[in-house]
């Protein structure tokens, strides 16, 4: 299940929840369902009764990641040195346990002299990852009055105008702690979990995106979701005349790559009541859209509690190795 | 999940070729097929061969582009870290970003 219970499922049950997924995800996301063939395969992925499942040699897809490692080893170094050495890692991420753009400014020295001497010791690329999280810079966290408190109270123009606040301390902080890790020599930056804070976090990062894109012209940039549909905080806010709030993945994958991002990372969210079967059905149909409309990478997340991995913190090899799978045969993404 | 996911569907990093892929992913934007037939053609193999750990071991150790090391498979001498990055980006027509800096603060 979602939240990572077993359960045992016929292969008529498995049907019935790929359909009903399917079916659900098309009418919310104005997508088409899966194929019958899709259907079909997706069903004898979930329906073997093999512990672990992989793709066809040769499909084999580029990893990266938003944390990544265990944090057990002793130190960042030595992390990232087992990520590349016996992970097999092909993105590596240097990050801190504070995953926060506004926390990391604080300890930016310390983070660059990491990555410069982390870059002396590996040969896989490394990116900086962190995450926007918008909300850190309102009240009692931050200098903007609360906008989840002005919402209720009706006062739908004090919200808009921290909302406002907010978003300019927080692309000023997203556009120090991305030069200042490029400048030590990271080979890309990672905004995860955007849109977290719906529309307004996502408008803050697009616009730290196309600093880096225009002043980095060959860093990576990549932008992974922290939902499939933004949520409009703000809702009014556009890009390039697109309305943020209420976008799904596709649409998402349109501004992230117009802004210039090289790697977009669609994120579709578990409900824990559904069969793991049924929420990879559904992440399918919402993020196919994705792949005719991509002039860029695409990594759906495949972490807890996404794209079909149960939100459990020890997702089986069972259903991890199912979801990875699957996005990969029916999607033919570009990474994970 | 790491290794769950390594073993599913990953490249493999430096035991193959997809910290190579990756690199085009992340500096070009390029789709995962484009970047695989842009990497093997550099490289001068097949398309299957960026996967296959045996032959990309070769290929790595003849190029000098860096190899795992563990206490069976050492190659002192050989370029690796930093020292293998400059050959990548030579090979794939890349501006590594930390090449570019250590050759700056190396004064190279």
């Amino acid at each position: 299940m979602g939240d990572g219970f077993r359960v045992a499922m016929t292969r008529s049950e498995l049907r019935a929840d790929i359909e009903a997924a399917t079916e659900e995800a098309a009418r919310k996301a104005k997508a088409p369902p899966l194929s019958a063939a899709e259907q079909e395969h997706l069903l004898d992925i979930y329906a073997s009764r093999a512990a672990f499942t992989a793709v066809d040699i040769g499909d084999q897809v580029v990893l990266s990641c938003d944390g990544g490692g265990s944090k057990m080893t002793g130190s960042d170094l030595q992390d990232l040195l087992e990520s590349e050495q016996r992970l097999g890692q092909d993105i590596l991420e240097l990050w801190h346990i504070e995953y926060s753009y506004k926390a990391i400014k604080t300890i930016l020295p310390f983070q660059q002299q990491l990555m410069q001497n982390a870059q002396l010791m590996l040969t896989a690329p490394v990116q900086y990852g962190a995450q926007p999280n918008l909300a850190f810079y309102s009240k009692p966290d931050g200098p903007a009055d609360n906008w989840f408190e002005l919402l209720p109270r009706g006062d739908v123009a004090g919200a808009r105008a921290a909302v406002m606040e907010a978003m300019e301390y927080a692309t000023q902080d997203f556009v120090y702690v991305a030069d200042g890790m490029l400048e030590a020599g990271a080979d890309g930056v990672d905004f995860d979990t955007t849109g977290g804070a719906g529309d307004a976090d996502l408008f803050s990062t697009l616009r730290a995106v196309r600093h880096v894109r225009e002043k980095y012209p060959e860093a990576g940039i990549e932008v992974g979701m922290a939902g499939e549909f933004v949520i409009g905080v703000h809702g009014e806010l556009e890009w390039q005349g697109r309305r943020l709030a209420g976008l799904w993945p596709r649409e998402q994958l349109e501004v992230c790559q117009e802004a210039g991002a090289t790697i977009f990372g669609p994120a579709v969210n578990i409900r824990t009541g559904k069969s793991c079967c049924w929420n990879t059905a559904y992440s399918l149909t919402v993020i196919k859209p994705c792949m005719d409309a991509a002039r860029i990478a695409v990594h759906p997340n495949v972490g807890q509690g996404v794209c079909g991995v149960p939100v459990n913190g020890y997702p089986g090899e069972d259903v991890a190795s199912r979801a990875a799978r699957a996005h990969v045969d029916i999607l033919r993404c570009d990474g994970l | 999940m790491d290794v769950t996911h390594a073993l599913a569907a990953g490249m493999g990093g430096i035991r193959t070729a997809g910290d190579l892929v990756a690199r085009m992913q992340m500096a070009r934007g390029m789709r995962l097929e484009e970047a695989k037939l842009y990497v093997a053609g550099r490289l001068g193999c097949s398309v299957g061969d960026l996967s296959d750990s045996s032959a990309m071991e070769q290929i790595r150790g003849e190029k000098g582009l860096g190899r795992i090391l563990d206490h069976s498979n050492l190659h002192p001498g050989e370029p690796n870290a930093m020292m293998a990055k400059f050959r990548i980006a030579e090979l794939l027509g890349l501006r590594i970003n930390s090449v570019e800096r250590f050759r700056e603060l190396a004064g190279l």
